[in-house]
C-alpha cells in the first residue's frame, strides 16, 4: 500500500467533504428554483471520484458523464466557477451554457461531463489517440456509469482502443443502477470488467469504490499500465445515496437498501481510517469540514452576485471565429 | 359524437396504451425505464404490475436495439411500442429508424411490413442544455416510409397512439415534454382514431392563418387570444402529422386570410416553416398579400441558463409580433 503523507490524506478528505457540501447545497438551490434542469448528485460516490482523479497526473486527461460535479471538484476546478455554472451565470466554467451536466475546464485537462450516455467514450479514445500519434506520454481516464456499458458507443470505443492500444483507463462507476435498472436487469454479465475479454483488453480490478485509498491504488496501477501498454477496463463498486436525479420516485430500490449502504458512508469511513493511522485528529477533520462549508457558502455568494448571460451571448461560441 | 372525458395528455396516452394492450395481446412496450420506474414521464405508471415484464419490457440503455429490435419484432408479426426516452436519444437510433423502419417495406418489394410505433418526447425550455433540448421532428418527417405525428391536444394524444399501433406502417408519435399536464376532452370511444395525415383547424378566424403543431399550437392559441382583444382574428391550423403532410386545410385557410405565420419550436433552417411556405408558393401564390413569416427557435444550440434559453425559444409574444408584421 502506498505510503500517504498526512497532508495527502487530509487533502483527499477535504475534497470528499467539499463535494458532499457542494451537492447538498445544490440540492437546496434546486428546491429554491435557482438551479434548473437535471441535477445528478454524487452523494455516496465521493471516494470513487476523489481516489480516481487523485491517482492520475496533471498531464493525464479526464472524461466523465453528466454526474460530474465530484469529478470536477476533485480535479481542482475553481469552486466559484463551478457553482456559477450551476446557477447559469456568465462566470461559470461553461459561461452558463452547459449547466450541471456539462462542466469542463480545458486548463485542468478535464474535458467535460457529457449528457448522452456513452457519447464521451469515443471522444476519450480520440484524445488518447493523440498520445500515440504524437508520441506523448499521457493517458486518459474515462469514467462512465454501469448503464453506459450496454450502449453501442461502449462496444465501438473499447474495441477501437484495444485495436490501437490506446492509453485509456475505462473506469466504470458501478453504482448498481442505471436510473432504476439494476445491473443484472440490463447487462448479460453482472461482473462488468468481464466485458474486457471480448476485446482482448486487460481486465482490471473491481475495486471498492467506497474506499478512497483502494480506488486510488487501483486506478494508479491501471493508468501506469495503460500509458505503457494499452487500455484497461476496471470497475469501482459504489452506490449513490440519493435519487438518480432530482424528483426520482425511487420505486426500484428499498429504503432499507439505501440505509444499509448509507451507513457505510465513504467520508465517515475515511475519517476513521485517518484517525486510526494517527494522521489526523477529530479537531483537524472538524476544521476541514468547517473550511469546506465556508468555501461553498462563498461560492454560492459569488454565483448569486454574478451576472446572467445576455441574449447576444446566444450567438457567441457557436463557431470558432 | 361520443361522450367525452376531460383528462391530461399523460392520462390520454396512458389510457390509449392500456386499452390497446388489452385489445391485442401482440402489443407490447419496450424502452428505458418503462417498467419498474413507471416511465420517465409516468405514462406507463402501473403497467409493469398490470401487464407483467413480458409485455412491459425495461431495456438496457440501447437506443439502436430498442428501435431495431422493434423493427424486427414488428416484421415478425408483433406490434411493438418502442419508447425512446427523449427525442434527443433518437439520434442514436437514427439508422434503425431511417434505414430499416422506413425502408423495409419498399426495399423488399412489399414482402414485409413494419407495424412499429415509436413513442418519444420532444422540446426544449427545461434548462437541459444543448444536447437535451432538441426539437428535431423535421428530421424524421424527411423520410418516406415513416409516418410522424405530434399530438398537441389530449384527444389527439389518445387517438394517435391507437392509430399508430393499429397502422401497418411504422409511426413515430412525438409527444411534447411540457404538455403532459395539458388537459382536454377525450372521446370515450375505444376505437377513436386520428386519420393519418389529417390536419385540423383548432380556431377559426379571417385575418391571418397560423400554422403549427405540437407545443406551437399552444403558443398560437395564446397569441390568438391576445390578438382577439385588438380585433384581429387568427385562424389556427394544427398540422398534427408532419408526414404525410396535409396541405388542404392551410391552403384553404390561406386563400381566405391571404396572410400566414408558421410557428415551430425547432430551428429555422430547412424547417417546417420553409416547407409550408414552399407549399403555399406552389399552390396558392396568387392569394398572397404579404410575405409569410416564420417564428422558430433562434438558430443556436440551446443553453442551460434559464433566461437566455427562454429568449431563444418561440413564445406567444413572438407570434403576436410576427402577425402584426404580416398584417
Ligand atoms: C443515449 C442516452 N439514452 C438515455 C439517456 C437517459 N439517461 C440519462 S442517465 C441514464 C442512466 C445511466 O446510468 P449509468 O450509466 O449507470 O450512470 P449513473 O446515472 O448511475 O451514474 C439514462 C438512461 C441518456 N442521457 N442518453
Ligand atoms: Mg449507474
Amino acid at each position: 500500500m502506498a505510503d500517504f503523507k498526512k497532508a495527502d490524506l487530509l487533502d483527499m478528505y477535504y475534497d470528499m467533504v467539499l463535494i458532499r457540501r457542494f451537492e447538498e447545497r445544490c440540492a437546496q438551490l434546486y428546491q429554491e428554483g435557482k438551479i434548473g434542469g437535471f441535477l445528478h448528485l454524487y452523494i455516496g460516490q465521493e471516494a470513487t471520484g476523489v481516489g480516481a482523479v487523485r491517482a492520475i497526473r496533471k498531464e493525464d486527461h479526464i472524461f466523465t458523464a453528466y454526474r460530474d460535479h465530484g469529478i470536477a471538484i476533485a480535479r481542482g476546478l475553481d469552486i466559484n466557477a463551478l457553482m456559477a455554472e450551476m446557477l447559469g451565470k456568465v462566470t461559470g466554467v461553461s459561461k452558463g451554457k452547459g449547466g450541471s451536466m456539462h462542466l469542463a475546464s480545458r486548463e485542468h485537462n478535464f474535458w467535460g461531463g457529457y449528457a448522452i450516455v456513452g457519447g464521451h467514450l469515443p471522444l476519450a479514445a480520440g484524445v488518447a489517440l493523440r498520445a500515440r500519434y504524437m508520441e506523448e506520454d499521457f493517458g486518459v481516464l474515462c469514467l462512465m456509469g454501469d448503464g453506459a456499458t450496454n450502449i453501442g458507443y461502449f462496444h465501438e470505443s473499447l474495441d477501437l482502443s484495444a485495436v490501437w492500444d490506446l492509453p485509456v483507463v475505462w473506469l466504470v462507476e458501478n453504482n448498481q443502477y442505471g436510473m432504476g435498472t439494476a445491473v443484472k436487469r440490463a447487462s448479460g454479465v453482472e461482473e462488468i470488467v468481464k466485458k474486457a475479454q471480448a476485446y482482448g483488453m486487460k481486465e482490471g480490478p473491481r475495486c471498492d469504490g467506497m474506499d478512497v485509498i483502494a480506488t486510488y491504488e487501483a486506478v494508479k496501477e491501471a493508468m501506469e499500465y495503460a500509458r505503457k501498454n494499452g487500455p484497461v477496463l476496471m470497475e469501482a463498486l459504489t452506490y449513490r445515496f440519493v435519487g438518480h436525479s432530482m424528483g426520482d420516485p425511487e420505486r426500484y430500490r428499498t429504503k432499507d437498501e439505501v440505509r444499509q449502504y448509507s451507513e457505510e458512508d465513504p467520508i465517515g469511513k475515511f475519517g476513521a481510517y485517518i484517525k486510526s493511522k494517527k494522521k489526523g485528529t477529530d479537531a483537524e477533520l472538524a476544521e476541514l469540514d468547517q473550511k469546506a462549508a465556508e468555501a461553498i457558502e462563498a461560492a454560492v455568494q459569488f454565483a448569486e452576485e454574478s451576472p446572467d448571460p445576455t441574449f447576444e451571448s446566444l450567438f457567441e461560441d457557436v463557431y470558432v471565429d | 359524437m361520443a361522450e367525452t372525458k376531460r383528462m391530461t395528455i399523460r392520462e390520454a396516452l396512458s389510457q390509449a396504451l392500456r386499452e390497446e394492450m388489452y385489445r391485442d395481446e401482440t402489443v407490447f412496450i419496450m424502452g428505458e425505464e418503462v417498467g419498474v420506474w413507471g416511465g420517465t414521464y409516468a405514462v406507463t405508471r402501473g403497467f409493469y404490475d398490470e401487464f407483467g415484464e413480458k409485455r412491459v419490457r425495461d431495456t438496457p440503455i440501447a437506443e439502436m436495439a430498442i428501435v431495431g429490435a422493434g423493427v424486427g419484432a414488428a416484421m415478425a408479426g408483433l406490434r411493438p411500442v418502442s419508447e425512446l426516452m427523449t427525442i434527443n436519444f433518437a439520434f442514436l437510433a437514427l439508422d434503425a429508424i431511417v434505414n430499416h423502419a422506413a425502408k423495409i417495406h419498399s426495399m423488399f418489394g412489399g414482402q414485409f411490413k413494419v407495424p412499429l410505433t415509436i413513442r418519444t418526447t420532444t422540446g426544449g425550455g427545461r434548462q437541459l442544455g444543448a444536447t437535451h433540448s432538441h426539437s428535431p421532428e423535421i428530421i424524421f418527417a424527411h423520410f418516406p416510409g415513416l409516418y410522424v405525428c405530434c399530438p398537441a391536444m389530449a384527444d389527439d394524444a389518445y387517438g394517435m397512439i391507437k392509430t399508430a399501433i393499429r397502422n401497418d406502417n411504422p409511426v413515430m408519435v412525438i409527444e411534447h415534454s411540457t404538455l403532459y399536464q395539458t388537459r382536454g376532452e377525450v372521446p370515450l370511444d375505444q376505437d377513436y382514431l386520428v386519420p393519418v395525415g389529417e390536419s385540423r383547424i383548432v380556431r377559426e378566424g379571417k385575418d391571418v392563418t397560423l400554422v403549427s403543431f405540437s407545443k406551437g399550437v399552444h403558443w398560437c392559441l395564446e397569441a390568438a387570444d391576445i390578438l382577439a382583444k385588438e380585433g384581429i382574428e387568427a385562424e389556427i391550423v394544427d398540422l398534427r402529422w408532419l408526414r404525410p403532410l396535409d396541405t388542404s386545410k392551410f391552403i384553404e385557410s390561406f386563400k381566405k386570410t391571404n396572410r400566414m405565420v408558421v410557428v415551430e419550436e425547432g430551428l429555422p433552417q430547412f424547417g417546417v416553416g420553409a416547407e409550408i411556405t414552399a407549399r403555399v408558393m406552389e399552390e396558392a401564390f396568387d392569394w398572397m398579400d404579404a410575405p409569410i413569416k416564420r417564428v422558430t427557435a433562434e438558430d443556436v444550440p440551446l443553453p442551460y441558463s434559464r433566461e437566455i434559453e427562454q429568449m431563444a425559444l418561440p413564445s406567444a409574444e413572438k407570434v403576436v409580433k410576427a402577425v402584426k408584421e404580416v398584417l
